[in-house]
């Protein structure tokens, strides 16, 4: 019973050692080596191009509603999820998803307060805009979760419709490879695009 | 037309891996493979053992839960003693006991069930040193066992099935080291965090948003996480997070690598059994149940969420997005749901609690069937040779002959041995649901109310007693209760099936193989798939028929009713 026990802690051992702390040590050696800039976080100089952030302003184009209230990471928990892993503007949370199922009222009553505060924007809007996404801080929306935007970007900024409309075809990435996933616009470079269109006078 | 390529793909890439990988595996435990040699040796002489010197299989199961035992006991102190040790930028505490003791036994039985949220819990130390290392661990400790019950098919009057320590060590370094390495670098060059600083702190002028991000040594684990069909992320959203699968290129790896061992074990089967032909009916039946789920769970997640028609929002085009994030879509996602439920693996590039009704049908159900199609890594395949079994025993029961499976004279031993097997995991599922929704502590886990709240709890001891760890994150897992009760169903899950099927190759090894004949009844064939489709469907579906009523069908059914 004892040989057992020696082999099981020298393989213990020698497990944390080469498949804990070698690999992962070596892994983030060739990560920082190769990949620099996506190994720290893909940070710019506004936040992160992975990581939503909560846009309120009508001079902005919205990301997913994944910020606030009843649309927090646990509502149960009563953990402010929002567009932050840890903390954002003060409020602590951690990464996840409402959670709340097909047939919750919870759900329903939240989905209808979204719809009308969109409305209230003058946006008529998409599915994506009033559900909560997986991580609580989808940094992407649709294509046409921008067009809708675009009457109310035009009416706060004064830019036209035909240029935030170039804008949105600029930021679309398609579906990598052609045929991976869905299309998408990155909010954060979607708002960066629309700061320098501001800035260049229209 | 995109999902249709993304299929496609998969086929041809998961085809290629299962026919190169499939005989690289068996080369492998052959030990016919060398080039790490230099590695190997002074391991064997540590562990005061060598390639030549075999154990009977009461002495593998021995070694199987005696370094188990260890491990358990290493990950637990890991976690307790986590705030004094380093690597710890957050200054986390330590773990505590309860939770300690559910994320030991998540871990070391391949389950990664996850009672905790990454960032806000676990240092890089512990992430690193108690977690990433049963990550590499525990998928070799299954792989190993479906190894030494296929050596029981595969020889003739032998005492023994092979050498635990010398099969994990080869599995270690030549199947998963490698292949975890390489894709880890995939992961971090598409985006995936791979740092041992902190957390980041960044202001936004344009919005005023001032945010703290989480990161980590993410990447990597990521890699090992899949190929090991573990599941267990960083981050607490898992692979719904940008920082742990960060575009639909590592979405579709995530899928790759997560099926790639379990279907090229078939092959590996094939090969040390000498004939592929057994692993290709064992692989064809695996194919068409998985199918089967993709289609009608994907086809459930691409209509529309009924809350959010209920809301005013009728028309959606992109299927249920309530809890998916954009770059992947809803039929990706239901994709890599369904993968990641049939595997063992658990991860997550979505909510799944937030699923359809039919959608969350089809991860619960499949779970249910034991996890064979293809089920984890070597898990999926002594499981399924185990149905297999059951199979031939019952075929043989209609044509009046003394079963055999590859030679071997299938007799009551063998049927006890798979029966058990069989039963183990459905029995104690039900079981301890019974408990659960009897007892106060375990009714008021649940997030969400009606049908739905049953079928968190249901899905929680399901995905825990199936080794899975995917979750309807909407329980509260982390109390007394859930945490205890679920991991002793996570270790009756792992070693109530993985004992019974040593024992199966060590009675089998030791038989004579019996000529085959006119009258033999074939193993390779349409029919025998059939077969086994048919045990699997009934043992899955039957027993679980009645609880899954309870769950999501009523929830379908209950047509514009919200609970």
């Amino acid at each position: 019973m004892l040989t057992y026990l020696r082999r099981s802690v020298v393989m213990a051992a020698i497990s944390l050692v080469v498949f804990g702390f070698l690999y992962a040590l070596a892994g983030t050696g060739v990560a920082q080596l190769l990949f620099r800039h996506q190994a720290d976080g893909s940070i710019t100089a506004n936040g992160s191009t992975l990581i939503g952030q909560s846009w309120t302003s009508p001079r902005w184009f919205h990301g997913r509603p994944d910020d606030t209230g009843p649309y927090a990471a646990n509502p149960k928990k009563g953990i402010a999820g929002g567009d932050n892993p840890l903390l954002a503007n003060g409020v602590a949370g951690e990464s996840g998803a409402t959670n709340l199922g097909p047939r919750s009222k919870v759900l329903l009553a939240d989905t209808k307060a979204l719809v009308t505060y969109r409305h209230r924007l003058g946006v008529d809007p998409t599915e994506d805009l009033v559900t909560t996404s997986g991580s609580g801080y989808d940094p992407d929306i649709t294509p046409l979760d921008a067009v809708v935007q675009i009457p109310m970007v035009a009416k706060a900024t004064g830019i036209s419709q035909s240029a935030l409309r170039h804008l949105v075809a600029a930021e679309t990435h398609g579906a990598e490879l052609g045929f991976l996933g869905s299309s998408y616009v990155d909010v954060l470079q979607l708002n960066e695009g629309l700061a320098r269109l501001e800035r260049a006078g229209h | 037309m995109g999902f249709l390529w993304t299929i496609v793909t998969l086929v041809v890439a998961l085809g290629l891996t299962w026919r190169y990988l499939g005989s690289y595996m068996a080369a492998v435990f052959d030990g016919r493979v060398h080039f790490l040699g230099a590695v190997e040796r002074p391991l064997y002489r540590a562990l005061g053992t060598s390639p030549d010197r075999e154990q009977t299989w009461r002495r593998y199961a021995i070694s199987v839960v005696a370094f188990s035992g260890v491990s358990f006991a290493l990950t637990y102190l890991l976690l307790r003693i986590q705030g004094s040790l380093p690597l710890n930028p957050q200054h986390l505490g330590a773990v505590g006991p309860a939770l300690s003791f559910n994320t030991a036994a998540s871990f070391l039985t391949n389950t990664n069930w996850q009672n905790y949220g990454g960032e806000t819990t676990m240092s890089y130390f512990s992430q690193i040193g108690a977690l990433t290392v049963q990550q590499f661990v525990s998928p070799a400790v299954g792989i190993v066992a479906a190894i030494a019950l296929v050596r029981g098919f595969a020889r003739k009057e032998s005492a023994t099935i092979g050498n635990f320590w010398v099969d994990l060590v080869r599995c270690l370094f030549y199947v998963l080291l490698p292949i975890a390495f390489l894709a880890g670098i995939v992961f971090v060059g598409q985006g995936a965090v791979q740092t041992l600083a902190g957390t980041v702190s960044i202001h936004d002028a344009m919005n005023g948003v001032t945010q703290t991000i989480a990161r980590g040594p993410i990447g990597f684990m990521e890699a090992i996480k899949q190929l090991g069909t573990n599941g267990g992320g960083f981050l607490n959203a898992n692979s719904a997070t940008p920082y742990e699968n960060p575009t639909a290129l590592t979405n579709w790896l995530s899928i790759y690598l997560l099926l790639a061992i379990p279907f090229s074990l078939t092959y590996t089967f094939g090969k040390l059994v000498g004939s592929v032909r057994q692993g290709r009916a064992l692989l064809a039946a695996m194919v068409l149940i998985f199918g089967v789920w993709v289609g009608f769970t994907s086809y459930s997640e691409h209509q529309g969420n009924p809350a959010v028609a209920a809301a005013g929002i009728v028309h959606q085009p992109t299927g249920n997005m309530v809890g998916k994030e954009v770059r992947f879509g809803d039929t990706s996602s239901a994709l890599f749901a369904v993968a990641s439920t049939q595997t063992s693996t658990g991860s997550a590039d979505a909510s799944y609690d937030s699923f359809t009704p039919m959608g969350g049908f089809g991860l619960l159900t499949g779970m249910m069937l034991g996890e064979v199609t293809p089920g984890g890594t070597g898990t999926g395949l002594y499981t399924m040779l185990i149905y297999a079994i059951v199979a031939v025993f019952i075929g043989g029961l209609m044509i009046g002959r003394t079963p055999e499976y590859l030679g071997k004279k299938i007799q009551a031993k063998e049927v006890k041995l798979a029966g058990l097997g069989s039963l183990v995991m459905p029995l104690v599922v039900l079981v301890l649901t019974a408990i659960a929704v009897s007892v106060h502590a375990g009714r008021i886990g649940p997030l969400n109310s009606g049908p739905h709240g049953f079928t968190e709890i249901l899905y929680a001891l399901t995905s825990q007693g199936n080794n899975n760890g995917s979750a309807f994150g909407g329980l509260s897992g982390n109390t007394p209760f859930y945490n205890v009760v679920g991991a002793i169903d996570m270790l009756i899950g792992r070693f109530g099936i993985m004992i019974p099927a040593l024992a199966l190759g060590g009675s089998l090894a030791a038989k004579n193989v019996v000529p085959e004949s006119l009258g033999t009844f074939r193993t390779d064939n349409t029919m025998f798939v059939g077969l086994v489709i048919g045990v699997i469907v009934i043992i899955g579906g039957l027993t679980f028929f009645p609880a899954i009523s309870l769950g999501p069908i009523v929830e379908q059914l209950g047509h514009g009713k919200f609970f």
